[in-house]
Protein backbone atom coordinates (compact mmCIF):
# COMPACT_ATOMS: atom_id res chain seq x y z
CA UNK A 1 0.00 0.00 0.00
CA UNK A 2 3.05 2.32 0.09
CA UNK A 3 3.64 4.92 -2.12
CA UNK A 4 7.57 3.53 -2.32
CA UNK A 5 8.34 2.98 -5.72
CA UNK A 6 11.36 2.14 -8.12
CA UNK A 7 11.91 5.76 -7.98
CA UNK A 8 12.67 5.59 -4.62
CA UNK A 9 15.94 3.66 -5.12
CA UNK A 10 19.64 5.43 -4.77
CA UNK A 11 19.18 7.92 -2.63
CA UNK A 12 22.65 9.46 -2.90
CA UNK A 13 23.92 11.16 -5.48
CA UNK A 14 25.36 10.27 -8.74
CA UNK A 15 29.12 9.56 -8.18
CA UNK A 16 29.50 8.21 -4.55
CA UNK A 17 29.73 4.63 -4.40
CA UNK A 18 27.06 3.27 -2.23
CA UNK A 19 27.09 -0.52 -2.18
CA UNK A 20 24.23 -2.34 -4.27
CA UNK A 21 23.58 -4.24 -0.75
CA UNK A 22 24.46 -3.09 2.59
CA UNK A 23 23.26 -5.14 5.68
CA UNK A 24 24.29 -3.74 9.18
CA UNK A 25 23.89 -5.50 12.26
CA UNK A 26 21.49 -7.55 11.81
CA UNK A 27 19.71 -9.51 14.10
CA UNK A 28 17.41 -12.87 14.15
CA UNK A 29 16.17 -15.42 16.24
CA UNK A 30 13.94 -18.15 16.06
CA UNK A 31 12.41 -18.66 19.29
CA UNK A 32 15.34 -18.78 21.94
CA UNK A 33 18.15 -19.72 19.23
CA UNK A 34 19.91 -16.63 18.00
CA UNK A 35 20.48 -17.37 14.77
CA UNK A 36 22.22 -14.00 12.96
CA UNK A 37 24.00 -12.12 15.87
CA UNK A 38 24.94 -9.16 14.46
CA UNK A 39 25.89 -9.35 10.93
CA UNK A 40 26.73 -6.44 8.73
CA UNK A 41 28.06 -7.00 5.07
CA UNK A 42 28.23 -4.06 2.31
CA UNK A 43 28.73 -5.63 -1.55
CA UNK A 44 29.67 -3.34 -3.77
CA UNK A 45 28.50 -3.35 -7.63
CA UNK A 46 30.09 -6.02 -9.71
CA UNK A 47 31.31 -7.59 -6.58
CA UNK A 48 30.90 -11.00 -5.39
CA UNK A 49 30.69 -11.51 -1.37
CA UNK A 50 30.63 -15.50 -0.76
CA UNK A 51 29.26 -16.86 2.57
CA UNK A 52 30.75 -20.05 4.11
CA UNK A 53 30.50 -21.99 7.47
CA UNK A 54 29.24 -24.71 8.85
CA UNK A 55 25.85 -26.38 8.60
CA UNK A 56 23.49 -23.96 10.99
CA UNK A 57 25.92 -20.87 11.46
CA UNK A 58 23.25 -18.56 9.35
CA UNK A 59 23.83 -18.57 5.65
CA UNK A 60 20.68 -19.32 4.25
CA UNK A 61 19.16 -17.29 6.90
CA UNK A 62 21.05 -14.03 6.52
CA UNK A 63 20.03 -14.56 2.39
CA UNK A 64 15.95 -15.23 3.29
CA UNK A 65 16.26 -12.08 5.38
CA UNK A 66 17.75 -9.85 2.34
CA UNK A 67 15.39 -11.04 0.03
CA UNK A 68 12.63 -9.97 2.80
CA UNK A 69 11.35 -13.76 3.13
CA UNK A 70 12.57 -13.60 6.35
CA UNK A 71 11.74 -10.75 8.76
CA UNK A 72 14.90 -9.60 10.69
CA UNK A 73 14.81 -8.57 14.70
CA UNK A 74 17.25 -5.93 14.51
CA UNK A 75 19.35 -3.98 12.10
CA UNK A 76 19.05 -2.18 8.74
CA UNK A 77 19.41 -3.48 5.64
CA UNK A 78 19.80 -1.05 2.42
CA UNK A 79 19.66 -1.72 -1.43
CA UNK A 80 21.24 0.85 -3.24
CA UNK A 81 20.92 3.02 -0.28
CA UNK A 82 17.09 2.26 0.07
CA UNK A 83 16.31 0.88 3.57
CA UNK A 84 14.35 -2.49 2.59
CA UNK A 85 14.08 -3.37 6.47
CA UNK A 86 11.08 -0.27 6.75
CA UNK A 87 7.60 -1.69 7.21
CA UNK A 88 6.64 0.95 4.37
CA UNK A 89 8.70 -1.05 1.95
CA UNK A 90 6.70 -3.58 -0.51
CA UNK A 91 8.26 -6.22 -0.22
CA UNK A 92 7.15 -7.88 -3.35
CA UNK A 93 8.53 -4.64 -5.38
CA UNK A 94 11.60 -4.81 -3.36
CA UNK A 95 12.38 -8.77 -4.11
CA UNK A 96 11.62 -8.11 -8.06
CA UNK A 97 14.82 -6.50 -8.00
CA UNK A 98 16.60 -9.39 -6.52
CA UNK A 99 16.97 -12.96 -7.71
CA UNK A 100 17.30 -15.82 -5.26
CA UNK A 101 18.18 -19.12 -6.64
CA UNK A 102 18.00 -22.37 -4.03
CA UNK A 103 19.67 -25.38 -3.19
CA UNK A 104 16.35 -27.34 -4.33
CA UNK A 105 16.08 -25.71 -7.20
CA UNK A 106 12.17 -24.95 -6.83
CA UNK A 107 11.27 -24.80 -10.17
CA UNK A 108 7.64 -25.26 -11.14
CA UNK A 109 6.89 -28.82 -11.52
CA UNK A 110 3.51 -28.24 -13.21
CA UNK A 111 5.38 -25.72 -16.02
CA UNK A 112 7.64 -26.13 -18.79
CA UNK A 113 11.24 -24.89 -18.63
CA UNK A 114 9.72 -22.10 -20.91
CA UNK A 115 7.02 -20.87 -18.48
CA UNK A 116 9.19 -21.29 -15.62
CA UNK A 117 11.06 -18.74 -17.02
CA UNK A 118 8.40 -16.10 -18.33
CA UNK A 119 6.35 -16.38 -15.44
CA UNK A 120 7.67 -13.56 -13.90
CA UNK A 121 8.41 -11.43 -16.42
CA UNK A 122 4.59 -11.85 -17.51
CA UNK A 123 2.85 -11.61 -14.34
CA UNK A 124 4.79 -9.25 -12.45
CA UNK A 125 6.32 -7.20 -15.04
CA UNK A 126 3.67 -7.48 -17.41
CA UNK A 127 5.95 -8.61 -20.54
CA UNK A 128 3.55 -9.97 -23.29
CA UNK A 129 3.69 -13.59 -23.70
CA UNK A 130 5.59 -13.32 -27.58
CA UNK A 131 8.05 -10.96 -26.20
CA UNK A 132 8.82 -12.59 -23.20
CA UNK A 133 9.32 -16.02 -24.61
CA UNK A 134 11.43 -14.57 -26.89
CA UNK A 135 13.68 -13.21 -24.48
CA UNK A 136 13.46 -16.12 -22.53
CA UNK A 137 14.53 -18.34 -25.59
CA UNK A 138 17.31 -16.17 -26.03
CA UNK A 139 18.80 -16.87 -22.68
CA UNK A 140 17.97 -20.58 -22.41
CA UNK A 141 20.42 -20.60 -25.81
CA UNK A 142 23.09 -18.34 -24.33
CA UNK A 143 23.02 -20.93 -21.55
CA UNK A 144 23.14 -24.15 -23.42
CA UNK A 145 19.58 -25.06 -22.31
CA UNK A 146 17.17 -23.97 -25.79
CA UNK A 147 16.54 -27.57 -26.56
CA UNK A 148 14.76 -27.92 -23.02
CA UNK A 149 12.17 -25.02 -23.48
CA UNK A 150 9.52 -27.50 -23.81
CA UNK A 151 10.17 -30.30 -21.47
CA UNK A 152 9.04 -30.45 -17.75
CA UNK A 153 11.45 -30.39 -14.82
CA UNK A 154 11.63 -33.25 -14.03
CA UNK A 155 12.68 -34.48 -17.62
CA UNK A 156 16.15 -33.00 -16.84
CA UNK A 157 18.89 -33.66 -14.49
CA UNK A 158 19.56 -32.29 -11.53
CA UNK A 159 22.28 -30.11 -13.33
CA UNK A 160 19.79 -28.73 -15.95
CA UNK A 161 17.12 -27.90 -13.28
CA UNK A 162 19.19 -25.74 -11.60
CA UNK A 163 20.85 -23.95 -14.36
CA UNK A 164 16.61 -23.45 -15.66
CA UNK A 165 16.51 -21.90 -12.06
CA UNK A 166 19.30 -19.70 -12.43
CA UNK A 167 18.05 -18.38 -15.73
CA UNK A 168 14.93 -17.75 -14.33
CA UNK A 169 15.80 -15.49 -11.57
CA UNK A 170 17.76 -13.97 -14.40
CA UNK A 171 14.99 -13.54 -16.63
CA UNK A 172 13.56 -10.19 -14.63
CA UNK A 173 17.36 -8.54 -14.61
CA UNK A 174 17.34 -8.35 -10.77
CA UNK A 175 19.88 -5.95 -9.44
CA UNK A 176 21.24 -8.53 -6.79
CA UNK A 177 21.22 -12.84 -7.25
CA UNK A 178 21.32 -15.00 -3.95
CA UNK A 179 22.38 -18.38 -4.40
CA UNK A 180 22.34 -20.29 -1.60
CA UNK A 181 24.51 -23.34 -1.91
CA UNK A 182 23.33 -23.96 -5.43
CA UNK A 183 25.05 -27.49 -6.08
CA UNK A 184 24.60 -28.97 -2.68
CA UNK A 185 22.62 -31.17 -4.03
CA UNK A 186 23.89 -32.24 -7.09
CA UNK A 187 26.28 -35.16 -8.22
CA UNK A 188 30.01 -34.00 -8.79
CA UNK A 189 29.95 -34.65 -11.98
CA UNK A 190 26.84 -32.29 -12.13
CA UNK A 191 28.08 -29.38 -10.12
CA UNK A 192 30.89 -28.03 -12.42
CA UNK A 193 28.19 -27.33 -15.49
CA UNK A 194 26.26 -25.10 -12.79
CA UNK A 195 29.67 -23.52 -11.14
CA UNK A 196 30.13 -22.93 -14.97
CA UNK A 197 27.00 -20.76 -15.06
CA UNK A 198 27.64 -18.89 -11.77
CA UNK A 199 31.49 -17.41 -13.05
CA UNK A 200 29.40 -16.79 -16.12
CA UNK A 201 27.62 -14.56 -14.31
CA UNK A 202 30.42 -13.14 -12.35
CA UNK A 203 32.23 -12.30 -15.62
CA UNK A 204 29.06 -10.65 -16.76
CA UNK A 205 29.55 -8.36 -13.36
CA UNK A 206 26.32 -9.32 -11.57
CA UNK A 207 26.52 -8.46 -8.36
CA UNK A 208 26.35 -11.51 -5.83
CA UNK A 209 25.95 -13.19 -2.42
CA UNK A 210 26.90 -17.01 -2.73
CA UNK A 211 26.83 -19.41 -0.01
CA UNK A 212 28.82 -22.84 -0.82
CA UNK A 213 30.79 -25.23 0.55
CA UNK A 214 32.73 -25.28 -2.86
CA UNK A 215 36.00 -23.71 -1.72
CA UNK A 216 37.92 -23.89 -4.91
CA UNK A 217 34.77 -22.06 -6.24
CA UNK A 218 34.59 -19.62 -3.84
CA UNK A 219 38.14 -18.53 -4.59
CA UNK A 220 38.00 -18.32 -8.25
CA UNK A 221 34.75 -16.20 -8.17
CA UNK A 222 34.96 -14.52 -4.83
CA UNK A 223 36.24 -10.60 -4.41
CA UNK A 224 35.14 -10.89 -0.62
CA UNK A 225 35.09 -14.01 1.35
CA UNK A 226 33.05 -14.28 4.68
CA UNK A 227 33.37 -16.91 7.83
CA UNK A 228 30.22 -17.16 9.48
CA UNK A 229 30.08 -19.19 13.00
CA UNK A 230 27.21 -19.28 15.07
CA UNK A 231 25.41 -16.24 13.59
CA UNK A 232 28.65 -14.06 13.11
CA UNK A 233 31.00 -13.06 10.65
CA UNK A 234 33.92 -14.12 12.52
CA UNK A 235 36.62 -13.74 9.50
CA UNK A 236 36.81 -11.55 6.57
CA UNK A 237 38.79 -10.61 3.24
CA UNK A 238 40.00 -11.48 0.09
CA UNK A 239 39.49 -15.00 -0.56
CA UNK A 240 43.43 -15.46 -0.45
CA UNK A 241 43.94 -15.02 2.73
CA UNK A 242 40.62 -16.49 4.20
CA UNK A 243 40.67 -19.19 2.55
CA UNK A 244 44.37 -20.13 2.70
CA UNK A 245 45.43 -18.15 5.14
CA UNK A 246 43.15 -17.17 7.90
CA UNK A 247 43.32 -15.88 11.03
CA UNK A 248 41.22 -17.48 12.87
CA UNK A 249 41.36 -20.54 14.72
CA UNK A 250 37.66 -21.26 14.30
CA UNK A 251 38.19 -20.45 10.45
CA UNK A 252 40.79 -23.32 10.03
CA UNK A 253 39.40 -25.54 11.74
CA UNK A 254 36.31 -25.54 9.35
CA UNK A 255 38.24 -25.41 6.03
CA UNK A 256 40.33 -28.11 7.59
CA UNK A 257 37.02 -29.89 8.49
CA UNK A 258 35.97 -28.88 4.51
CA UNK A 259 39.24 -30.50 3.18
CA UNK A 260 38.79 -33.75 4.40
CA UNK A 261 35.59 -34.22 3.38
CA UNK A 262 37.51 -33.70 -0.02
CA UNK A 263 35.83 -30.26 -1.25
CA UNK A 264 39.09 -28.49 -1.25
CA UNK B 1 7.82 -59.36 -26.10
CA UNK B 2 8.54 -61.77 -28.51
CA UNK B 3 8.88 -58.83 -31.32
CA UNK B 4 12.99 -57.97 -31.38
CA UNK B 5 13.91 -54.86 -32.94
CA UNK B 6 16.80 -54.01 -35.07
CA UNK B 7 19.21 -52.77 -32.13
CA UNK B 8 17.92 -55.26 -29.59
CA UNK B 9 19.97 -58.26 -29.02
CA UNK B 10 18.81 -61.73 -29.58
CA UNK B 11 17.55 -63.34 -26.03
CA UNK B 12 19.85 -65.67 -25.27
CA UNK B 13 18.41 -69.84 -25.09
CA UNK B 14 18.10 -69.62 -21.13
CA UNK B 15 15.82 -65.86 -21.84
CA UNK B 16 13.73 -68.07 -24.01
CA UNK B 17 13.20 -70.89 -21.48
CA UNK B 18 12.38 -68.30 -19.00
CA UNK B 19 9.82 -66.58 -21.37
CA UNK B 20 8.33 -69.66 -21.86
CA UNK B 21 7.95 -70.59 -18.37
CA UNK B 22 6.73 -67.28 -17.55
CA UNK B 23 4.22 -67.31 -20.18
CA UNK B 24 2.94 -70.76 -18.92
CA UNK B 25 2.46 -69.61 -15.21
CA UNK B 26 0.44 -66.37 -16.46
CA UNK B 27 -1.65 -68.63 -18.13
CA UNK B 28 -2.04 -70.88 -15.25
CA UNK B 29 -2.99 -68.17 -12.92
CA UNK B 30 -5.44 -66.45 -15.36
CA UNK B 31 -7.32 -70.10 -15.83
CA UNK B 32 -7.32 -70.51 -11.64
CA UNK B 33 -8.66 -66.91 -11.36
CA UNK B 34 -11.00 -67.28 -13.82
CA UNK B 35 -12.26 -70.69 -12.61
CA UNK B 36 -12.75 -69.36 -9.06
CA UNK B 37 -14.28 -66.26 -10.27
CA UNK B 38 -16.89 -68.61 -12.06
CA UNK B 39 -17.27 -71.17 -9.12
CA UNK B 40 -18.16 -68.06 -6.40
CA UNK B 41 -20.39 -66.38 -8.46
CA UNK B 42 -22.29 -69.32 -9.75
CA UNK B 43 -22.51 -70.82 -6.26
CA UNK B 44 -23.78 -67.18 -5.56
CA UNK B 45 -26.57 -67.02 -8.19
CA UNK B 46 -27.88 -70.95 -7.36
CA UNK B 47 -27.96 -70.12 -3.90
CA UNK B 48 -30.21 -66.58 -4.79
CA UNK B 49 -31.94 -68.61 -6.85
CA UNK B 50 -32.79 -71.87 -5.10
CA UNK B 51 -34.03 -69.97 -2.23
CA UNK B 52 -37.24 -70.20 -1.24
CA UNK B 53 -38.59 -66.68 -1.66
CA UNK B 54 -37.11 -66.38 -5.06
CA UNK B 55 -40.16 -66.42 -7.31
CA UNK B 56 -41.83 -64.08 -5.09
CA UNK B 57 -38.33 -61.76 -5.51
CA UNK B 58 -37.96 -62.47 -9.01
CA UNK B 59 -41.88 -61.21 -9.86
CA UNK B 60 -41.75 -57.79 -7.52
CA UNK B 61 -38.25 -56.76 -8.29
CA UNK B 62 -36.82 -58.01 -11.47
CA UNK B 63 -39.81 -58.01 -13.71
CA UNK B 64 -38.60 -56.46 -17.13
CA UNK B 65 -41.79 -56.10 -18.68
CA UNK B 66 -42.61 -53.82 -15.90
CA UNK B 67 -39.34 -52.79 -16.15
CA UNK B 68 -39.64 -51.69 -19.65
CA UNK B 69 -42.86 -49.46 -18.87
CA UNK B 70 -41.71 -47.41 -16.23
CA UNK B 71 -38.19 -46.88 -17.93
CA UNK B 72 -39.36 -43.22 -19.33
CA UNK B 73 -40.61 -41.51 -16.23
CA UNK B 74 -37.41 -43.04 -14.14
CA UNK B 75 -35.23 -41.76 -17.14
CA UNK B 76 -37.03 -38.34 -16.86
CA UNK B 77 -36.52 -38.20 -13.35
CA UNK B 78 -32.55 -39.13 -14.08
CA UNK B 79 -32.45 -36.40 -15.83
CA UNK B 80 -32.98 -33.87 -13.39
CA UNK B 81 -30.62 -35.72 -11.26
CA UNK B 82 -27.86 -35.05 -13.55
CA UNK B 83 -29.40 -31.25 -14.20
CA UNK B 84 -28.92 -30.05 -10.53
CA UNK B 85 -25.57 -32.35 -10.71
CA UNK B 86 -23.87 -29.84 -13.09
CA UNK B 87 -25.74 -26.81 -11.36
CA UNK B 88 -24.54 -28.17 -8.24
CA UNK B 89 -20.92 -28.91 -9.46
CA UNK B 90 -20.17 -25.40 -10.65
CA UNK B 91 -21.57 -23.82 -6.93
CA UNK B 92 -19.67 -26.13 -4.98
CA UNK B 93 -16.49 -25.78 -7.01
CA UNK B 94 -16.81 -21.23 -6.57
CA UNK B 95 -18.03 -21.98 -2.56
CA UNK B 96 -15.66 -24.73 -1.92
CA UNK B 97 -12.43 -22.75 -3.16
CA UNK B 98 -13.41 -19.66 -1.21
CA UNK B 99 -13.91 -21.45 1.57
CA UNK B 100 -10.44 -23.41 1.12
CA UNK B 101 -8.48 -20.45 0.67
CA UNK B 102 -10.14 -18.65 3.57
CA UNK B 103 -9.04 -21.56 5.70
CA UNK B 104 -5.70 -21.32 4.65
CA UNK B 105 -5.25 -17.40 4.36
CA UNK B 106 -2.42 -16.53 6.78
CA UNK B 107 -2.72 -12.43 6.86
CA UNK B 108 -4.16 -11.35 9.92
CA UNK B 109 -6.97 -9.01 8.67
CA UNK B 110 -8.14 -12.35 7.25
CA UNK B 111 -8.91 -13.40 10.87
CA UNK B 112 -13.01 -13.34 11.14
CA UNK B 113 -12.83 -14.89 7.99
CA UNK B 114 -11.06 -17.69 8.84
CA UNK B 115 -12.90 -18.88 11.53
CA UNK B 116 -16.18 -18.26 9.73
CA UNK B 117 -15.07 -20.46 7.08
CA UNK B 118 -13.91 -23.23 10.17
CA UNK B 119 -17.30 -22.94 11.65
CA UNK B 120 -19.23 -23.24 8.46
CA UNK B 121 -17.16 -26.45 7.30
CA UNK B 122 -17.17 -27.88 11.01
CA UNK B 123 -21.07 -27.84 10.72
CA UNK B 124 -22.07 -28.90 6.90
CA UNK B 125 -19.58 -31.16 7.96
CA UNK B 126 -20.83 -32.83 11.01
CA UNK B 127 -24.79 -32.85 9.64
CA UNK B 128 -25.81 -35.98 7.96
CA UNK B 129 -27.15 -34.47 4.27
CA UNK B 130 -30.08 -35.85 4.73
CA UNK B 131 -30.95 -33.77 7.84
CA UNK B 132 -29.60 -30.62 6.12
CA UNK B 133 -31.99 -31.25 3.26
CA UNK B 134 -35.22 -31.28 5.45
CA UNK B 135 -34.13 -28.16 7.71
CA UNK B 136 -33.61 -26.23 4.48
CA UNK B 137 -36.20 -27.39 2.10
CA UNK B 138 -38.62 -27.02 5.17
CA UNK B 139 -37.33 -24.56 7.49
CA UNK B 140 -36.60 -21.97 4.96
CA UNK B 141 -39.92 -21.94 3.79
CA UNK B 142 -41.29 -21.85 7.16
CA UNK B 143 -39.74 -18.46 7.82
CA UNK B 144 -41.83 -16.29 5.36
CA UNK B 145 -39.30 -14.73 4.21
CA UNK B 146 -40.13 -12.12 1.27
CA UNK B 147 -38.06 -12.38 -2.22
CA UNK B 148 -36.61 -16.04 -1.08
CA UNK B 149 -37.70 -19.12 -2.69
CA UNK B 150 -40.28 -21.76 -1.89
CA UNK B 151 -39.27 -24.34 -4.53
CA UNK B 152 -37.92 -27.57 -3.28
CA UNK B 153 -36.13 -28.44 -6.20
CA UNK B 154 -33.59 -24.87 -5.53
CA UNK B 155 -34.00 -25.50 -1.39
CA UNK B 156 -32.94 -29.38 -1.96
CA UNK B 157 -30.58 -28.44 -4.46
CA UNK B 158 -29.19 -25.77 -2.19
CA UNK B 159 -28.68 -27.75 0.82
CA UNK B 160 -26.74 -29.97 -1.31
CA UNK B 161 -24.40 -27.65 -2.40
CA UNK B 162 -24.57 -26.30 1.03
CA UNK B 163 -22.69 -29.55 2.37
CA UNK B 164 -20.54 -30.95 -0.28
CA UNK B 165 -18.91 -27.15 -0.46
CA UNK B 166 -17.78 -28.15 3.28
CA UNK B 167 -16.23 -31.33 2.32
CA UNK B 168 -14.63 -29.94 -1.09
CA UNK B 169 -12.64 -27.39 0.21
CA UNK B 170 -11.59 -29.73 2.95
CA UNK B 171 -10.25 -31.92 0.00
CA UNK B 172 -8.83 -28.66 -1.79
CA UNK B 173 -7.43 -27.20 1.42
CA UNK B 174 -5.05 -30.57 2.28
CA UNK B 175 -4.36 -30.10 -1.99
CA UNK B 176 -3.19 -26.80 -0.84
CA UNK B 177 -1.42 -27.53 2.24
CA UNK B 178 0.41 -30.48 0.64
CA UNK B 179 2.60 -27.81 -1.76
CA UNK B 180 6.08 -27.59 -0.29
CA UNK B 181 6.47 -23.93 0.94
CA UNK B 182 9.79 -23.74 -1.15
CA UNK B 183 7.79 -23.54 -4.26
CA UNK B 184 6.38 -20.25 -2.08
CA UNK B 185 9.40 -19.14 -1.35
CA UNK B 186 10.62 -19.68 -5.14
CA UNK B 187 7.79 -17.32 -6.67
CA UNK B 188 7.66 -14.91 -4.45
CA UNK B 189 11.57 -14.27 -4.17
CA UNK B 190 10.95 -14.10 -8.80
CA UNK B 191 8.25 -11.01 -7.22
CA UNK B 192 5.05 -12.69 -7.65
CA UNK B 193 2.48 -11.24 -5.52
CA UNK B 194 1.16 -13.33 -2.47
CA UNK B 195 -2.24 -13.58 -5.07
CA UNK B 196 -0.10 -14.54 -7.52
CA UNK B 197 1.55 -16.95 -6.42
CA UNK B 198 -1.46 -18.83 -5.27
CA UNK B 199 -2.94 -18.15 -8.73
CA UNK B 200 -0.01 -19.77 -10.71
CA UNK B 201 2.23 -21.49 -8.60
CA UNK B 202 0.01 -23.06 -5.33
CA UNK B 203 -3.12 -23.55 -7.24
CA UNK B 204 -2.15 -25.80 -10.13
CA UNK B 205 -0.24 -28.15 -8.13
CA UNK B 206 -2.37 -28.51 -5.44
CA UNK B 207 -5.75 -29.14 -6.94
CA UNK B 208 -3.97 -31.47 -9.36
CA UNK B 209 -3.00 -33.71 -6.61
CA UNK B 210 -6.43 -34.10 -5.30
CA UNK B 211 -8.40 -34.73 -8.11
CA UNK B 212 -8.96 -38.28 -7.58
CA UNK B 213 -10.40 -37.44 -4.23
CA UNK B 214 -12.82 -34.63 -5.84
CA UNK B 215 -14.47 -37.51 -8.90
CA UNK B 216 -15.13 -39.37 -5.37
CA UNK B 217 -16.92 -36.99 -4.45
CA UNK B 218 -18.24 -35.99 -7.88
CA UNK B 219 -19.73 -39.44 -8.02
CA UNK B 220 -21.06 -39.35 -4.14
CA UNK B 221 -22.92 -36.17 -5.16
CA UNK B 222 -24.66 -37.28 -8.20
CA UNK B 223 -25.87 -39.78 -6.07
CA UNK B 224 -26.55 -37.70 -3.11
CA UNK B 225 -28.88 -35.44 -5.57
CA UNK B 226 -31.36 -38.15 -5.13
CA UNK B 227 -31.90 -37.39 -1.59
CA UNK B 228 -33.90 -34.20 -2.07
CA UNK B 229 -36.54 -36.53 -3.17
CA UNK B 230 -37.80 -36.59 0.31
CA UNK B 231 -39.46 -32.70 -0.15
CA UNK B 232 -41.30 -34.38 -3.03
CA UNK B 233 -39.21 -33.30 -5.86
CA UNK B 234 -39.81 -35.97 -8.85
CA UNK B 235 -36.20 -37.31 -9.75
CA UNK B 236 -35.16 -40.91 -10.28
CA UNK B 237 -35.69 -41.85 -7.10
CA UNK B 238 -38.63 -40.01 -6.51
CA UNK B 239 -40.21 -41.55 -9.76
CA UNK B 240 -39.90 -44.83 -9.16
CA UNK B 241 -41.27 -44.88 -5.77
CA UNK B 242 -44.00 -43.40 -7.45
CA UNK B 243 -44.81 -46.05 -10.03
CA UNK B 244 -44.08 -48.73 -7.48
CA UNK B 245 -46.12 -47.30 -5.40
CA UNK B 246 -48.24 -47.57 -7.89
CA UNK B 247 -48.21 -51.25 -8.81
CA UNK B 248 -46.96 -52.39 -5.62
CA UNK B 249 -44.03 -53.72 -7.78
CA UNK B 250 -40.01 -52.86 -6.59
CA UNK B 251 -38.74 -53.35 -10.07
CA UNK B 252 -38.68 -49.43 -10.67
CA UNK B 253 -36.49 -49.36 -7.51
CA UNK B 254 -33.79 -51.57 -9.63
CA UNK B 255 -34.64 -49.80 -12.81
CA UNK B 256 -33.32 -46.07 -10.77
CA UNK B 257 -30.55 -48.22 -9.53
CA UNK B 258 -29.54 -49.68 -12.97
CA UNK B 259 -29.30 -45.86 -14.42
CA UNK B 260 -27.03 -44.68 -11.83
CA UNK B 261 -25.08 -47.47 -12.30
CA UNK B 262 -24.42 -46.88 -15.80
CA UNK B 263 -23.76 -42.92 -14.64
CA UNK B 264 -21.38 -44.04 -11.71
CA UNK B 265 -19.29 -47.16 -13.08
CA UNK B 266 -17.18 -45.55 -16.18
CA UNK B 267 -16.70 -41.99 -13.29
CA UNK B 268 -15.45 -44.67 -10.72
CA UNK B 269 -13.42 -46.02 -13.08
CA UNK B 270 -11.67 -43.20 -14.36
CA UNK B 271 -11.07 -41.85 -10.31
CA UNK B 272 -9.21 -45.05 -10.35
CA UNK B 273 -7.29 -44.34 -13.31
CA UNK B 274 -6.55 -40.85 -11.85
CA UNK B 275 -5.68 -41.81 -8.74
CA UNK B 276 -3.31 -44.49 -10.27
CA UNK B 277 -1.39 -42.65 -12.22
CA UNK B 278 -1.19 -39.55 -9.52
CA UNK B 279 0.29 -42.22 -7.08
CA UNK B 280 2.93 -43.04 -10.03
CA UNK B 281 3.83 -39.56 -10.47
CA UNK B 282 4.07 -38.48 -7.25
CA UNK B 283 6.69 -41.97 -6.63
CA UNK B 284 8.34 -40.71 -9.75
CA UNK B 285 9.26 -37.24 -8.04
CA UNK B 286 10.58 -38.84 -4.74
CA UNK B 287 14.01 -39.09 -6.09
CA UNK B 288 15.39 -35.84 -7.50
N1 LIG C 1 12.20 -21.17 9.98
C1 LIG C 1 13.00 -21.54 10.99
N2 LIG C 1 12.49 -21.83 12.21
C2 LIG C 1 13.29 -22.20 13.23
N3 LIG C 1 14.62 -22.32 13.14
C3 LIG C 1 15.20 -22.06 11.97
C4 LIG C 1 14.42 -21.67 10.82
N4 LIG C 1 15.27 -21.46 9.79
C5 LIG C 1 16.50 -21.73 10.26
N5 LIG C 1 16.46 -22.09 11.55
C6 LIG C 1 17.63 -22.41 12.40
O1 LIG C 1 18.57 -21.40 12.21
C7 LIG C 1 19.88 -21.95 12.23
C8 LIG C 1 20.64 -21.47 11.01
O2 LIG C 1 20.08 -22.11 9.88
P1 LIG C 1 20.51 -21.74 8.40
O3 LIG C 1 20.41 -20.29 8.21
O4 LIG C 1 19.70 -22.60 7.51
O5 LIG C 1 22.03 -22.18 8.39
P2 LIG C 1 22.93 -22.59 7.16
O6 LIG C 1 22.25 -22.18 5.90
O7 LIG C 1 24.21 -21.88 7.39
O8 LIG C 1 23.11 -24.06 7.25
C9 LIG C 1 19.74 -23.45 12.32
O9 LIG C 1 20.02 -23.85 13.62
C10 LIG C 1 18.30 -23.70 11.98
O10 LIG C 1 17.82 -24.77 12.72
MG1 LIG D 1 21.59 -23.39 4.34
Amino acid sequence: MSAAGPAAAGTTGPGTTTPVLAVDDVHKSFGTEQVLRGVSLAVPEHTVTVLIGASGSGKSTLLRCVNLLTRIDDGTIRLDGRDISDPEVDPDEVRRQIGMVFQSFNLFPHLRVLDNITLAPRRVHGVPRDRAEAAGLALLERFGLADKAQQYPDRLSGGQQQRVAIVRSLAVAPRLMLMDEVTSALDPVLVNEVLATVRELKGEGMTMVIATHEMGFASQVADEVCFLESGRILERGEPEQVLHDPHEPATRDFLRRVHEAGRL
Amino acid sequence: MTTTGAGTPQPSAEELRRRAVRQRQARRRTLVAGASSVVVLGALAALVVTSPGWPVVQETFFDWAYGREVLPAVFEGLLLNIRLTIIATVCIAVLGLGLALARTSTAAALAPLRILATVYVDLFRGVPTLLVILLVGFGVPALGLAGVTSSVVVLGTTAVILTYSAYVAEVLRSGILSVHPSQSAAARSLGLTAGQTLRHVVLPQGIRRVVPPLLNDFVSLLKDTGLISVLGVVDAIRAAQIESSRSFNYTPYVVAALLFLVLTIPLTRVTDRFMLRSIARQNAQVGV
